[in-house]
């Protein structure tokens, strides 16, 4: 479990991109932070992996306060997936997805065999294990993002909008496969993104944060479609409108294989 | 104007070459010396000071305006400054302006390698848990040897061009051919001077374009992924199953 306790982010020339927050999020569950730019999710999500520390209050990882552990070892044990996948280009595909293991100072055989069940578990070809980054497509390259991050196993995983730099088609097929993986893996995340089908489709429970980095909300996404909590998330749930159109997307995802399935090459 | 080719006379005498092969090849041997030593010495300096100028941003102008400035200063003007320090005839009068000019050339180059890592990659890495220096010689120095190496084959070429200026303070070199050629009034050195030059140009970008394609087989492999592409997108019945 990770919990928030009174955090705040406020930079030096006085901006605050997150105030007292509390917050609790689920072990084994999705989580997902929503909201519009400057609404201070990406730094709430920076602040559990020291990549923002934090000006006031406390972070926990299982009890542990994040202050207390050094950067670098901390975010060893929590994985992480950005937008552009932010791959090495300078190293393969097998290299990429090792590399905390390496960093870990694993034994690199069983790492590079790791890595490659990983590829397959990602949904990408084998083969593709001695190619570059810059010979993928972005789909696979986010592929390889989360197949980096989950390399060393470690209980937590945070992303910040994954699958926002694809299109369409190639996203919802990698929602899908990730909500697959999820099934199997049950890792804590914590899941970064601007767009709110993508919040109700992936999220357990949805935190949504309006602008000067406070929370509106936090629920499960019926608690949410069926009683936002204020006009802010009306408005940011597209008013009647929006909220009927989210449920009836929610009940199509809802239904047996009604994933997208969609080759992202 | 003085006439370096007289009439009869041919432009190159192969015999005097013949005679004078262990001459023309010790006086390859100094130019390589003299050439790579700078190159070396200015790739050591320019490493720390483009890391500096990169962390620091705001030391970066100041620091380039120098290194233009060093540049512009023309090398026989710096080998007599340098004579009452470093002595006439002295190899060392020559190196150091030479390192100086590798150093105005890789400087820009070391922060422009460093610039040209995308901002996503070096916060994954970071993210990832990568410590400063792992992230500085694992990932961000890796990325930039492109750039570095395209500042190096310049830096080299000049290099080998500017060695032959000291033969005017005698400290050999192949330029000694262009001085002794001149001075006797015979075209065979010079020839054999220019030619020789333009070949240790030619060998050592080759030889740093294969150090470059060694150490980089991810840039050539994404290049060719996009060449491949394009011809793709330009005949798409060809990929058809």
């Amino acid at each position: 479990m990770i919990s928030f306790t009174g955090v705040t982010k406020r930079y030096p020339d006085g901006t605050v991109a997150v105030d007292h927050l509390d917050l609790e999020i689920a072990a084994g569950r999705i989580t997902v932070l929503v909201g519009p730019s400057g609404c201070g999710k990406t730094t709430t999500l920076r602040m559990i992996n020291r990549m923002v520390e934090a000006t006031e209050g406390t972070i926990t990882v299982d009890g542990r306060n994040v202050a207390d552990i050094d950067p670098p070892t901390l975010r060893r044990g929590i994985g992480y997936v950005i937008q552009q996948a932010g791959l090495f280009p300078h190293r393969t595909i097998v290299d990429n997805i090792a590399t905390v293991p390496d960093l870990l100072g694993q034994d690199k055989k069983r790492s590079r065999r790791t890595a490659r069940e990983l590829m397959a578990r990602v949904g990408l070809d084998p083969a593709l294990a001695t190619r570059y980054p810059a010979q993928l497509s972005g789909g696979q390259q986010q592929r390889v993002g989360v197949a980096r991050a989950l390399a060393a196993d470690p209980p937590i995983l945070l992303m910040d909008e994954p699958f926002s730099a694809v299109d369409p088609i190639v996203r919802a097929s990698l929602q899908d496969e990730f909500l697959r993986l999820q099934d199997e893996l049950e890792k804590t995340i914590v899941f970064v993104t601007h767009d709110i089908d993508e919040a109700v489709k992936l999220g357990h429970r949805i935190a949504v944060f309006q602008v000067g980095g406070t929370l509106a909300q936090y629920s499960t996404p019926d608690e949410l479609l069926a009683a936002p909590a204020n006009d802010f998330v009306r408005d940011f749930l597209g008013g009647d409108k929006g909220i009927r159109r989210l449920r009836f997307t929610q009940e199509l995802d809802a239904e047996p294989g009604a994933g997208t399935e969609a080759a992202d090459r | 104007m003085i006439p370096l080719v007289t009439e009869g006379e041919p432009l190159v005498r192969w015999d005097w070459i013949g005679r004078n092969l262990g001459e023309i090849g010790s006086l390859l041997a100094d130019h390589v010396l003299m050439s790579v030593v700078p190159i070396l010495v200015g790739l050591a300096a320019a490493l720390p000071i483009g890391l500096a100028c990169a962390r620091w941003r705001r030391i970066y102008p100041p620091v380039l305006g120098v290194t233009n400035a060093l540049y512009a200063l023309p090398a026989i003007a710096v080998f007599i400054m340098l004579i009452p320090f470093t002595g006439i005839g002295s190899r060392t009068t020559v190196m150091i302006p030479l390192a100086l000019y590798t150093l105005s050339v890789l400087v820009p180059s070391v922060v422009d390698g460093l610039a040209a890592v995308p901002d996503h990659v070096r916060q994954s890495a970071v993210a990832i848990g990568f410590g400063p220096v792992r992230r500085l010689v694992r990932v961000e120095l890796p990325i930039a040897v492109p750039v570095v190496m395209a500042g190096l084959r310049v830096a080299t070429v000049s290099n080998i061009s500017l060695v032959s200026v000291g033969a005017l303070i005698g400290v050999g070199g192949l330029g000694d051919l262009f001085t002794d050629g001149f001075n006797r009034d015979f075209p065979t050195p010079i020839v054999v001077g220019i030619v020789l030059t333009i070949a240790l140009a030619l060998v050592a970008d080759g030889l740093l374009l294969a150090l470059q394609r060694l150490l980089t087989p991810w840039a050539r492999a994404g290049a060719r992924d996009a060449r491949a592409s394009r011809a793709r997108l330009a005949s798409p019945e060809r990929t058809a199953p």
